[in-house]
């Protein structure tokens, strides 16, 4: 057993730091709040970095990791609130396209490893891993101005073209979402993979999502505690810093307990989506559920927490926290609630009793 | 694949790692007492059954699998310790008597004891011949652990030490053979400086011993009374005045990897999905309602599990375990009770019952008796907090 980060992995994970410091600061948070875009000059850098095309095949100008190489990148991108589309192209689309490798799949993963384009994904309902929608009533997460849809029909799943889609934005808490309803016609050509593979491509589409959302969240979580644990030490009340009062430090501690707690729990699941005997097994998916559930549940409570430690301050536009606490509460609830995921865990341990049983 | 730093993330256990689950399996089903058929530890009968165990453990060499072969053990590494811990709480062996030896001392000694201290105290533990409890807790000395006032001073000869004070709270106290604790060697020393950390055996002259029955009425701990208590300089742990440092180590093993291993939990929690699942045939109305809870206790565990191998890999490539120890403490102990409480839940209005033989007739209430202990015992969760806070957080103290 070896359960930790490569050297390698953990290098990665400090370059992507070390540039969204500079280029996903609040006030570029607060630009992409005015005015959200899908692709940006900020995916343009990722792209070159590698980042972008991680998951996308080496034929096809990319690195030809997989997603546990993708968590640490996810949770700076969590760290920093990014609002480009790292989940949906990255760790959902590109996987995808590279396992059904058609023509059009090779031709949309070369666009992606160049940051050419930018995907949005239909979420895929975790409890009964159907799609919510076909006809495009369910909001879709970076829909807006996106280049390539993953959406599924009766048919199967489909890579679709901007051109064949009609869009209507949603309105959103966290504007960067981009939420939008989707019109479209399934059509053969864009039919990636239909039948089992399309079931079996759904089922791993939801638990891939819910480990990378989850990486997304620790680092939201993290970002969170450490702005209010750095305003708990600058601001004086009573004479004294707040931190040293001890209701503060057992809200902001337990916190950091059920953030220590997910991280682990998070890595663990994404190392087992990358095993083949693992990914899409009822262990592997508990494994997945416990991600999301757990860095939800952190990433909510390092929220509520880190606003009270803010006190009024934190409840304007002015103080940056509400630019954390926004995505956070929007990725807590997506592909799967924490009670979602808690459901769907019990269904499969009670599952595999009766089989054992039987 | 293996123990090395470097390489790929790989969560399996080696070909070598798997013949040791097997090898602990199968001498574990071979000899463990059926679940439940030992008499509780915390009567005389009760303490002599485990012992007996401990022995029998100890005479195939299973009782300290990760200390050196000298001393009785198998000297593998942590993550054969986890795996050996797993089929031990699989086939729910007894809970272990000389814990707070093997577990909480053992360590302790490895670091910072003589040879002849360890030649001469760390055979008899691993065979359970001398059991030991812990003497911190006085009075009014619990959180504030420092403020301890038990004392030792120079005996006459000037070949030992004379001590003097109370201690309580001593889990297993009550039948121990032996006892190590912290005493005030200088009068004058403030607080944490000052303190030695001593070995004393429990028939010394002058130690008297009043037990202490707990919430479910057995003696689990007990008042140990010192009145100039000799104890000689060979059984000073640590040098004179370093007592804190020292136990502090003992402390980071009580709250960090080595008292609560995850299977404790994920077996309790295997067991709570079973009870869920045979609930939900006969009462799924009642069952629905505590559906939530038992995930999340199933949860807890399989995190702590996760975690557990997640620290034991770094400390394994070189790395320690600090402050991290305490936000460990306040997980186990939380997750204990999240697997009890959710039990006593779907179990209504059948919770409370005992079934005539004692709270142990009743596992799950039993169980949950005994999680409640664990916010309190190894540094109450408060204090836990505030380290959390002001040493992983970096929060100005009070
Ligand atoms: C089952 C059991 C077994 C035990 N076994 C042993 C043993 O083998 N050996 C041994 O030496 N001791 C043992 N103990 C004692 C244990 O270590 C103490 O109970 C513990 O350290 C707390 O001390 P106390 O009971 O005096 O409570 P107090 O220190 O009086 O605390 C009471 C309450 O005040 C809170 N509090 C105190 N100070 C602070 C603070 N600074 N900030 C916030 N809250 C605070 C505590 O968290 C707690 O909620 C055992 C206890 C139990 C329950």
């Amino acid at each position: 057993m070896r359960f930790a980060f490569t050297e390698q992995q953990t290098e990665f994970r400090d370059a992507v730091r070390q540039v969204l410091t500079k280029v996903c600061t609040p006030d570029a948070l607060r630009a992409a709040f005015d005015t959200p875009a899908a692709r940006t000059e900020r995916w343009t850098t990722l792209a070159e970095m590698g980042v972008v095309g991680l998951t996308v095949p080496e034929p096809q100008g990319g690195l030809g990791l997989d997603l546990l190489d993708l968590v640490p990148l996810l949770e700076e991108a969590g760290r920093s609130a990014l609002p480009e589309p790292l989940i949906e192209t990255t760790a959902l689309a590109a996987p995808l396209l590279a396992a059904f490798e058609s023509g059009q799949a090779v031709d949309w993963l070369e666009r992606i490893a160049s940051g050419e384009v930018t995907a949005a994904v239909a979420p895929v309902d975790v409890i009964s891993r159907s799609v919510g929608s076909t006809a495009g009533e369910a909001a879709v997460p970076a829909a807006v101005g996106a280049d390539l849809y993953i959406l599924s029909s009766a048919s199967g799943v489909h890579a679709v073209p901007s051109t064949d889609v009609t869009v209507t934005p949603v309105p959103s808490l966290d504007p960067t979402r981009r939420l939008g309803t989707i019109d479209w016609e399934p059509t053969t050509t864009t039919l990636i993979a239909s039948g089992e593979d399309a079931r079996e491509a759904l089922a791993h589409l939801a638990d891939r999502a819910s480990v990378a959302t989850a990486a997304e969240l620790l680092g939201l979580a993290d970002r969170m505690i450490s702005i209010a644990a750095a305003y708990a030490k600058e601001r004086n009340q009573f004479g004294k810093p707040i931190g040293s009062f001890q209701a503060v430090k057992h809200l902001l501690a337990g916190a950091q307990v059920k953030l220590e707690f997910a991280r682990p729990a998070v890595y663990g699941a994404a190392w087992s989506l990358g095993q083949v005997e693992l990914a899409g097994s009822p262990s592997g998916s508990r494994g997945a559920s416990l991600a999301k559930a757990y860095a939800s549940d952190a990433a909510t409570e390092a929220a509520r927490v880190s606003l009270q430690v803010h006190g009024a301050i934190g409840y304007t536009w002015e103080c940056d926290l509400h630019l954390y606490l926004k995505r956070a509460w929007a990725l807590a609830e997506s592909w799967g609630s924490s009670a979602d995921h808690r459901s769907r865990i019990l269904a499969s341990l009670v599952d595999e009793l009766h089989q054992t049983q039987s | 694949m293996n123990n090395t730093t470097d390489g790929a993330m790989d969560l399996r256990f080696t070909p070598a790692q798997e013949e040791f689950r097997a090898e602990a399996r199968h001498w574990l089903a071979a000899n463990s007492p059926a679940p439940g058929s030992l008499p509780s530890l915390d009567t005389p009968h009760g303490f002599e059954a485990h012992r007996a165990w401990e022995q029998t453990m100890f005479a195939d060499r299973w009782s300290v699998v990760s200390w050196p072969e000298e001393f009785g053990g198998r000297d593998v590494g942590i993550l054969e310790w986890l795996i050996f811990e797993e089929e031990y709480w699989r086939i729910q062996a007894p809970v272990r008597v000389s814990q707070n030896g093997v577990f909480l001392l053992a360590p302790t000694m490895f670091e910072f004891g003589t040879d002849a201290q360890k030649a001469r105290f760390l055979p008899p533990m691993a065979s359970g011949e001398e059991i030991w409890c812990q003497g911190w807790s006085e009075p009014d000395a619990g959180s504030d652990l420092a403020g301890i006032r038990s004392r030792a001073e120079r005996a006459p000869d000037d070949d030992g030490w004379l001590l003097t004070g109370q201690k309580t709270w001593a889990s297993r106290g009550a039948y121990a053979e032996w006892c190590f604790g912290l005493f005030r060697t200088d009068p004058d020393a403030q607080r944490h400086r000052g303190l030695t950390y001593f070995l004393m055996a429990m028939d010394s002259p002058g130690v008297t011993v009043r037990p202490i029955p707990q919430i479910d009425g057995e003696p689990g701990f007990a008042e140990i009374f010192f009145d100039s208590v000799f104890v000689p300089d060979s059984q000073v742990l640590g040098g004179v005045g370093q007592g804190w440092s020292v136990a502090m180590a003992t402390a980071g093993s009580e709250r960090g990897l080595s008292l609560r291993s995850p299977a404790r939990y994920t077996e309790a929690v295997s067991r709570l999905v079973s009870l869920y699942a045979e609930r939900l045939d006969r009462d799924p109305a009642r069952a629905a309602r505590s559906a939530d809870a038992v995930a999340q206790a199933w949860m807890d565990a399989e995190a702590y599990r996760l975690n557990t191998y997640w620290t034991a890999c770094r400390v394994l490539a070189g790395g320690t375990v600090g402050p991290e120890a305490s936000a460990n403490k306040i997980h186990w102990s939380e997750t204990d009770l999240a697997i009890y409480r959710a039990a006593l839940g779907l179990l209504g209005p059948e919770a409370e019952l005992t079934g005539g033989g004692g709270v142990a007739g009743n596992p799950w209430l039993d169980g949950f008796l005994f999680a409640l202990a664990g916010p309190i015992y190894a540094g109450t969760n408060e204090i836990q907090r505030n380290v959390v806070a002001e040493r992983l957080l970096g929060l100005p103290r009070a």
